[in-house]
């Protein structure tokens, strides 16, 4: 996939004006804002909690190895198998070797973005093992073929009809009149017997603790314990940054994750997954194996962006965005939406396939405000736009005409007669001080713009205000 | 009160197309016991260049700034971003280079926004009987980079506003300096939810201190709506 400045405005367009979509987006996204500034308002000190949240973080990251080494050390005392997966490539390798090992031929998903970033379905699809999302928004969207709509809800943009129509389909039951709880229901009923018959659950990983070896994983269904427990085989994705040294760490982690993206104090399920099932143990998966996904994470560590690998997939900040609220989700085109999106995906993915995220905001800076880890993503976007500057990624006619006004401005006398001149030259356009322009020229769609106003403050300032009373 | 000098920097946008800014703006500190010096060298402070990734440019104009500003002992904008720009921003564009790091932040820390000048200085406008009733938008860089709001609030308060909130005083109006040319389908939704928030309340007057915040706001607004105004030509106005 990529992303170019006018598939960004095309699809953007579309979204705002499909006024259910909006409706939509504004009721998901208003519930986890408005939630999330209750939750925490429960804590003592939240401020202090986030302060201290990101030093755990940006420590952590700053011995990255060591803490890894010693994740891997422990989890496979507790008999985990851990792989390391350079790229995409690797990592649907790894899990599709373990399938065929296996014999597996249907494999159970809990909700996981870092699957959908390496694209697992499609490659399990090609190995010829059968994927089933367990989480019902994931669900939805694999069965309407669609990508996550938002990193924690990903199926907000359905509507109701939709889904009925969806579940009906995968059902064969009749459900035009459902209420709620008989979709649930009809999905319950279907998934289960995917659940019991399947020979490996995938899931991701919220975190990974370094000191036992390890892996957290919150949900709110239960099909992530599902998924995880039952198959003979449970594999993890996750990416490399997740981890923490202590349970201490974990626990400060935990308090700010739901908080920070439902507004829940805990997710309803919080699963500890240390190794397979012991020989005493009722149930639990024989094999447990964690992949530890970098994917050009590890290329962030040390540099100007090493501070978003302290992201936790919260998703406060697409939730507080005004333009991911009024684009959506889809418009970025990549699994990662939002500001979290318009800064990762370039960095994972590639910048020159991506070049309209990191302009696709007006740096207000809403994001920075609700990090839990209180990462500057304002000044990472900059940082993005000043890479495609320097990588000759910016329109030519953009970047002349920014550099001309630049120019201009270095000189005042300059800028006085070039200014002059654009007085003049503005007049054709000009009617009751806004530019009319014909719509196919006009760079505001639709909005007046003003003109350069008859006299500049600073002749006003030489005829009238210098040295008097005005 | 102490008479003082200040310096204006009035900013391009200003300058060039909403001068009434600038001009109730040298009214005000004047009526705060101000004298007002305009620094004719001066034009933009670079925020456009420096939000656009063209750092080169961000810093030749901020250094030129800095030379222009530094003599005085201080300067008032009347634009929230602008003031950012110069108080917040300047020192990042100058971590590799610690004597323009030094000048950016001895400029940065006599640089005021108009309203906090007006507040620091002690100076309260009078009551008035034809006060609106208003809301106040709290800009995004003036409000997240240099805490601002609580004196515009207060300022309009004391002029005799009632002033109501909107559902998100502090949503970004849409904006974004070249972000509203360079989306200008997404900044425009932006826009309208905005005022629509405006709408809602009721208000005779939406106020901003950020002339670019005003030029989108009034881009957009419904001739029946809220009049859009930067907060010194409503006090200015008021008396």
């Amino acid at each position: 996939m990529s992303a170019s400045i006018s598939q960004f405005r095309s699809q953007a367009d579309s979204a705002i004006n499909d006024l259910p979509l909006q409706e939509a987006i504004d009721t998901a996204t208003g519930n986890f804002w408005r939630g999330r500034e209750g939750a925490l308002e429960e804590l003592p000190d939240s401020e202090g909690l986030r302060d201290h949240f990101k030093a755990i973080r940006s420590a952590t990251l700053a011995q990255l190895d060591e803490h890894l080494e010693s994740f891997e050390s422990n989890a496979k005392a507790a008999g985990t198998h851990v792989h390391w997966a350079e790229d995409a490539a690797e990592a649907c390798r790894i899990v599709i070797d373990i399938g065929k090992t296996r014999g597996v031929t249907l494999a159970t998903k809990g909700k996981s973005m870092a699957s959908e970033e390496i694209h697992l379905g499609v490659a399990l699809e090609e190995a010829g093992i059968e994927s089933v999302e367990t989480d019902l928004g994931e669900w939805i969207i694999q069965l309407a073929g669609d990508p996550p709509f938002h990193i924690i809800a990903p199926a907000i943009h359905k509507r109701r009809d939709e889904i009925v129509t969806l579940i009906e389909n995968a059902s064969g039951e009749s459900l035009q009149s459902a209420e709620i709880e008989d979709l649930v229901a009809a999905s319950r009923r279907l998934l289960r017997s995917r659940f019991l018959s399947a020979g490996m659950g995938i899931t991701g990983g919220n975190i990974l603790v370094s000191e036992t070896g390890s892996l957290v994983l919150v949900e709110n269904e239960g099909n992530g314990r599902f998924v995880s427990a039952s198959p003979p085989v449970h594999i993890a994705l996750v990416g490399l940054e997740k981890v923490v040294p202590t349970w201490d760490d974990a626990a400060v982690w935990l308090q700010l994750l739901a908080r920070s993206s439902t507004g829940q104090p805990l997710s309803v399920y919080t699963n500890v997954v240390t190794g397979p099932r012991k020989v005493d143990d009722e149930d639990g998966p024989e094999e447990v194996h964690i992949i530890l996904l970098d994917n050009g994470r590890s290329q962030l560590l040390g540099g100007k962006y090493e501070e978003i690998l302290q992201c936790i997939r919260c998703g406060a900040c697409l939730n507080i965005c005004p333009v991911y609220r009024e684009v959506g989700g889809h418009t970025y085109r990549s699994p990662y939406s939002g500001p979290i999106g318009a800064v990762i995906t370039p960095l994972l993915m590639g910048l020159e396939e991506y070049p309209a995220l990191p302009q696709a905001s007006s740096l207000c800076g809403a994001c920075r405000d609700v990090c839990p880890a209180r990462i500057d993503l304002p000044r990472m976007l900059v940082e993005l736009r000043n890479d495609e500057v320097e990588q000759g990624l910016v329109p030519w006619s953009v970047r002349r005409a920014e550099e001309a006004a630049a120019w201009m401005l270095m000189d005042v006398d300059r800028y006085r007669r070039l200014t002059g001149l654009m007085r003049t030259a503005q007049l054709p356009v000009l009617k009751d001080g806004d530019l009319r322009m014909p719509s196919f020229l006009d760079p505001s769609k639709g909005r007046k713009l003003k003109g350069l106003a008859p006299r500049p403050f600073r002749e006003i300032w030489q005829s009238e205000l210098e040295g008097g009373d005005g | 009160m102490s008479e003082k000098t200040v310096a204006l920097f009035v900013s391009c946008l200003v300058d060039q197309i909403s001068p009434e800014i600038g001009v109730a703006t040298v009214r005000l500190l004047r009526r705060a016991g101000c004298q007002v010096d305009f620094p004719d060298a001066q034009t933009c402070c670079g925020q456009p260049f420096f939000n656009s990734g063209l750092r080169n440019q961000a810093r030749d104009l901020a250094r030129r700034t800095i030379e222009i500003f530094e003599p005085y002992d201080a300067v008032v904008l009347p634009s929230g971003s602008c003031s950012s720009m110069v108080a917040a921003e300047y020192v990042h564009l100058f971590e590799d280079d610690p004597d323009w790091e030094a000048r950016a932040e001895a400029l940065g820390a006599k640089t005021f926004e108009l309203s906090r000048f007006l507040v620091r200085q002690g100076w309260a406008p009078p009551g008035s009987d034809a006060a609106p009733t208003v809301t106040y938008h709290d800009s995004c860089h003036a409000n997240r980079l240099l805490g601002l709001g609580g004196e515009a609030r207060q300022l309009l308060e004391s002029a005799g506003c009632r002033v109501v909130e909107m559902v998100e005083s502090d949503r970004c109006c849409g904006f974004g300096g070249l972000f509203s040319i360079k989306m200008p389908e997404v900044a425009n939704a932006m826009t309208r939810e905005k005022l629509r928030q405006a709408v809602d309340i009721e208000v005779d007057v939406l106020v901003s201190i950020d002339p670019g915040c005003l030029m989108q706001m009034e881009g957009l607004v419904d001739p029946d709506g809220p009049r859009v105004r930067h907060l010194a030509c409503l006090l200015e106005e008021l008396g």
